[in-house]
């Protein structure tokens, strides 16, 4: 029985496996970072709802200004604002403090961005226990997103 | 004998080629794909060789409060990344010139810190340049060294 069934399977059969392997393989790996920056805000706003902190009105791009400008209390010396390396338009390029380049966090100059699920929440969680001594809550996060998808 | 004189003949050209002259200030470049992207975000990912193990050890256990920064990771990257730093780190080499005056009860957290890093900066830049804001800190290496991440720090 097998030896039919391997005598029957071809280098074209072979191939064409091979071929589908190397497919699903390339999907898998791309699907592992693949999210949009929507997605990123479903995933947000799905944490939000489940800590009973999502506002009535949805995410706000005002109100994630406002926490990007703001000066924080609670959190390192050096850095108490995201504007401290982000300058303080997301249209503009900013700089870590040892001046290497970090490029605009508007989604319109730097399409890339808010795309990598564990990109994104690297970053959250140490720009804000460096900024604001803690975690950035869900909403926090929406927001802030909302302010860099609409700039 | 002839075979012998060959082959020392061969050794002495393979460590002349592999120290040129002017080598003094080449350091072998982060070949760890991980350490390279994780510690390349915020400054040039520095070589291994700039540090003995303990420091880099020291570094890598207290990254949530790293220069003033939480840089943290989580534990299997920080892990992966420790091993590759402590086992490349200057003490691994053969006498360091950047081990020199590094006493074996100090933990340098800086690589400006060092006696050898002051020794080669500390007359030659001066406070004005450090200033320049195309400079920003001293740990911005590539704002003068323009090949620091291949390892090349004499183009000053
Ligand atoms: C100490 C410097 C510094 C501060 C302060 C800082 N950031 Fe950042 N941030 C960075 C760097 C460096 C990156 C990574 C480089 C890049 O993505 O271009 C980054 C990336 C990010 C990302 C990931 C973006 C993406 O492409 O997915 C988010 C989100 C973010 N920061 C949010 C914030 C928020 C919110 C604050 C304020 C609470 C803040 N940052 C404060 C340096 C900083």
């Amino acid at each position: 029985m097998i030896k039919t069934i391997l005598a029957s399977v071809t280098w074209r059969d072979a191939a064409v496996f091979g071929a589908m392997a190397m497919a699903i393989a390339a999907f898998a790996a791309q699907n592992a970072r693949a999210a949009s920056p929507q997605d990123m805000l479903k995933k947000f706003q799905a944490e939000a709802q489940k800590a009973g902190d999502f506002p009535a009105g949805g995410f706000s791009a005002k109100r994630g200004k406002a926490f990007f400008l703001a000066r924080h209390a609670g959190g390192k010396p050096a850095t108490p604002s995201c504007t401290t390396c982000h300058t303080d338009s997301p249209l503009k390029a900013g700089k870590t403090r040892t001046g290497k380049v970090i490029q605009p966090m508007a989604i319109s100059r730097t399409p890339d961005r808010y795309s990598d699920p564990e990109k994104v929440a690297k970053w959250f969680r140490r720009n804000c226990k460096s900024v604001l001594g803690r975690e950035c809550t869900p909403r926090e996060k929406g927001d802030f997103l909302a302010y860099m998808l609409s700039q | 004998m002839r075979t012998l004189t060959l082959t020392l003949a061969a050794t002495a050209i393979a460590i002349a080629l592999a120290a040129p002259a002017g080598a003094d200030e080449r350091y072998p470049p982060v070949s760890d794909p991980l350490t390279k992207k994780e510690c390349g975000e915020c400054h040039m990912a520095f070589q291994p060789a700039f540090l003995p193990a303990r420091s880099w050890d020291r570094i890598m256990k207290t990254l949530s409060d790293h220069f003033g920064e939480d840089a943290s990771l989580p534990a299997d990257k920080t892990e992966a990344i420790r091993k590759y730093l402590t086992a490349n780190a200057a003490d691994k080499l053969w006498r360091s010139k950047m081990m020199r005056g590094v006493r074996k009860d100090w933990t340098p957290l800086r690589i400006t810190e060092l006696p050898r890093w002051k020794h080669e900066h500390d007359k030659e830049v001066s406070p004005r340049r450090w200033k320049d804001p195309k400079v920003g800190s001293k740990a911005n290496c590539l704002a003068c060294h323009r090949h620091a991440e291949k390892g090349y720090y004499d183009d000053d």
